[in-house]
């Protein structure tokens, strides 16, 4: 009797891992990682060896020296006594600052002028055209500097408002005041302040906490008067008159807790070269504002247009049949559709904002790049080890934008059920 | 994708591994040309003409030593470099020395790796303001917003001044003298500070230099020289010598006039040593010619005085006094060690 033996396996061959498709897609990839591995080692080693030839070496230990310089706008206390590690703390929260105050006018901005370029209004669409167009196609560093020229060249100087007979005037009943350095704005002020406590980092104002306390606790509440009102419409059908309670109930408590503060506004005065007494908000910062929110609403506003372009027309022919007025229809049907074609490039412009902020440098805003990037890494000498914790903290700025963002894009992207 | 970011890798390493070679002197004759670092334009100083030729007080630094050691004081790369950029061009080896009003302190030579060569202006840092301020002492400056180059020694200087003197200030950052003096001029700073050099010269370049005035006080000591990498002793000590010669030229009344003559033989030793007149060579001992000094001094046109003279001196628009700048049989400061 014939018995069947198996057929030969086939035995491996180191060929194999070139012809074979099944091994040759890894093959690449190892070879390609063992490259890149290998090109990374020496990359370090040669640094190592050249800081090793410099007689350099490599420390974080600068960070806690004395910084010695000033900076010209700290939104938590700093001076030239405080440490470089404190200075990059400054940098990074001017850096978050403009950030953010760029990207929530961008997409203000942006989404106005997105909509305004799909009306059938034929000067409002060329117009937002013109202003798409123009802002998109110039470099961005060029409008900041445009912005911060303008503010210096055009604004007078403090000097202006002094005397009997001043060139210049305040505005806004003598309360605001323009200068080509800064824009000097009144500064809220407690008569019977709360104090701070220090956390460590920073002090935190207790009357700033003792009042979001109070907004949330009236918002909290007049959440509740709203339902039970929902809940007696559900009940009887009538719904309850509230409109004067959420009133009393959202103001009130507010107005109250600001007068047993003793809230003012102190105004700014022009004592000696400058104003004193206000806030003053630095044309720096305003340039660089202005710049990064022009030219990226310019984007934002087409990756708006197309995402209402990639509504299908039969929803708002739908909602039109259902006797919705275009603006409702915009509000309730296109835009909350359009989302989330609209949400994934906003991240992007939102990253692009953030990184771009980095052309402080031109304007003299003191953000990351100006004090990390800027001061200390030329008091200190120690290039390699400031550009590389400017990088790490652009990448984690940037990586927890593009993950909070997600995550809301997950909240708005279709569900199907 | 991976590819890409190796090849990356790849390019920056290799410009990387251009860093830190020993023998200065060698890559120099090698390239034919000197790489000196430069202010990016200060009257007086280091400034390019209309011609793209660079003329100036630090820019003769970069022409004795190019004409020391290639022979041609013509044969110079200027590399124009801001406050912020300058150390990192030298300590990547862009350039071979740093010839640019920089201070001398006790950190940039210990922790960032440099060698002074020596002092070629004794200078300290100033105010300028409008005169329309009405202001004549630093010390009513209390509340001015000043402007400040970044990067620079005046920076910690600026702050030490107004804390020591129990007053406060807001700084203007800016990144080069050019930005500086367009800020200054439209108003956005009251004073515009800096070493007191650099504000004659600063002003010397303004429409209307009447109308500016430079305060009294000098807050800060700035000696000011070229400097070079530590780690090449020998490269060192050929710029250090170059740049003496210039000096101990003027001490021996060595100027371009007479050099030729004295050239061929005097009385006196040392200017026979300095020269590669008499038997000495000082030259071989630092890997140079024996005329190396004869030809440094012939290329920066002039000694340390001629110099001075027609660069930044009274006669110049920038105006600048000897002072300190003095030879020490003058009263001033500059003295250098033998020729021996």
């Amino acid at each position: 009797m014939a018995t069947v033996s198996d057929a030969p396996k086939a035995s491996f061959r180191l060929s194999m891992l070139i012809y074979d498709t099944r091994y040759r897609s890894i093959t690449i990839q190892v070879v390609v990682l063992l490259l890149f591995m290998a090109g990374a080692a020496w990359l370090v080693d040669n640094t190592v060896r050249n800081l090793a030839a410099l007689g350099k070496d490599f420390s974080f230990g600068f960070l806690w020296n004395r910084a010695g310089y000033d900076i010209n706008q700290m939104l938590v206390q700093y001076s030239n006594d405080s440490t470089h590690g404190r200075a990059m703390l400054i940098g990074l929260l001017n850096t978050l600052l403009v950030a953010f105050m760029s990207c929530v006018a961008a997409t203000v901005l942006g989404v106005i002028i997105g909509v305004l370029r799909l009306s059938p209004n034929w000067i409002i669409g060329r117009l937002t055209t013109v202003y798409v167009e123009m802002f998109r196609n110039i470099p961005v560093l060029l409008w900041i500097l445009v912005a911060y020229a303008v503010f210096t060249e055009v604004l007078p100087a403090p000097n202006a408002f002094r005397g009997d007979n001043p060139t210049a005037s305040m505005i806004l009943f003598d309360s605001v005041a323009l200068t080509n350095r800064y824009t000097a704005i009144p500064d809220p002020m407690f008569a019977r302040s709360l104090g701070n406590i220090d956390v460590g980092l920073f002090l935190v104002s207790l009357d700033l906490v003792a009042i979001i306390a109070v907004i949330t606790g009236s918002v909290l509440v007049n959440r509740k008067i709203l339902a039970s009102a929902t809940a007696v419409q559900n009940a009887t059908g009538v719904r309850p008159v509230t409109w004067w309670k959420s009133i009393l109930v959202l103001v009130a408590p507010v107005v109250l807790l600001l007068l047993a503060l003793g809230f003012h506004a102190e105004r700014p005065v022009l004592r000696g070269f400058n104003f004193t007494g206000g806030l003053d908000v630095s044309n720096s910062l305003m340039a660089l504002w202005l710049g990064l929110t022009l030219y990226t609403a310019a984007f934002i506003a087409e990756i708006v247009r197309a995402g209402i372009g990639a509504v299908s027309r039969g929803q708002t022919e739908a909602a039109f049949a259902l006797g919705l007025r275009p603006n409702r229809t915009m509000s309730l049907v296109i835009l909350p559709q359009a989302l989330r074609v609209i949400v994934p490039p906003l991240i992007s412009q939102y990253l692009n904002i953030t990184k771009n902020s980095s052309l402080a440098i031109a304007v003299g805003y003191m953000d990351l790049r100006g004090t990390l990037g800027g001061i200390t890494l030329n008091q200190t000498g120690r290039e390699l080890e400031c550009v590389l914790l400017m990088m790490l903290i652009y990448l984690t700025i940037s990586l927890l934008i593009s993950g909070a963002m997600n995550v809301y894009n997950n909240s708005v992207k279709l569900k199907e059920r | 994708m991976k590819n890409t970011v190796f090849l990356g890798a790849l390019a920056a390493a290799g410009l990387a591994s251009g860093l830190a070679s020993a023998a200065t002197l060698d890559d120099v004759k090698a390239r034919g040309e000197l790489n000196c670092g430069v202010n990016t334009g200060l009257v007086g100083f280091a400034a390019p003409d209309a011609n793209g030729n660079w003329s100036g007080f630090d820019v003769a630094i970069c022409k004795a030593v190019a004409a020391a050691v290639l022979g041609d004081a013509s044969k110079v790369k200027y590399v124009p470099t801001t406050g912020q950029t300058r150390f990192t061009a030298l300590a990547s080896g862009e350039v071979d020395i740093l010839s640019r009003n920089t201070t001398w302190t006790f950190s940039r030579d210990a922790d960032l790796k440099f060698t002074f060569i020596g002092v070629n202006y004794y200078d300290g840092q100033g105010f300028m303001v409008n005169k329309s301020l009405g202001v004549t002492s630093a010390k009513e400056l209390d509340g001015a917003t000043v402007c400040i180059q970044t990067g620079t020694t005046t920076e910690l200087n600026l702050a030490d001044f107004f804390k020591t003197n129990n007053m406060t200030y807001s700084p203007v950052t800016i990144e080069t003298n050019a930005e500086g003096e367009q800020q200054f001029l439209a108003g956005a700073c009251d004073a515009y500070t800096t070493d007191a050099s650099g504000l004659a010269a600063t002003r010397a370049a303004f429409a209307n230099p009447d109308d500016y005035v430079i305060l009294p006080e000098i807050i800060s000591k700035e000696p000011l020289g070229p400097l070079v990498r530590h780690g090449d002793d020998q490269w060192a000590d050929i710029t250090r010598w170059a740049m003496n010669a210039l000096i101990a030229a003027e001490e021996y009344g060595v100027t371009s006039a007479n050099i030729e003559e004295l050239s061929k033989g005097t009385e006196n030793p040392e200017i026979n040593r300095l020269l590669g007149a008499g038997e000495d060579n000082l030259g071989a001992m630092i890997g140079l010619e024996k005329d190396w000094a004869k030809k440094a001094i012939i290329g920066a046109g002039g000694n340390y005085g001629e110099i001075f003279a027609a660069t930044i001196g009274e006669s110049t628009p920038i105006g600048l006094a000897r002072g300190l700048n003095a030879q020490w049989t003058q009263g001033g400061l500059l003295y250098t060690p033998p020729f021996r």
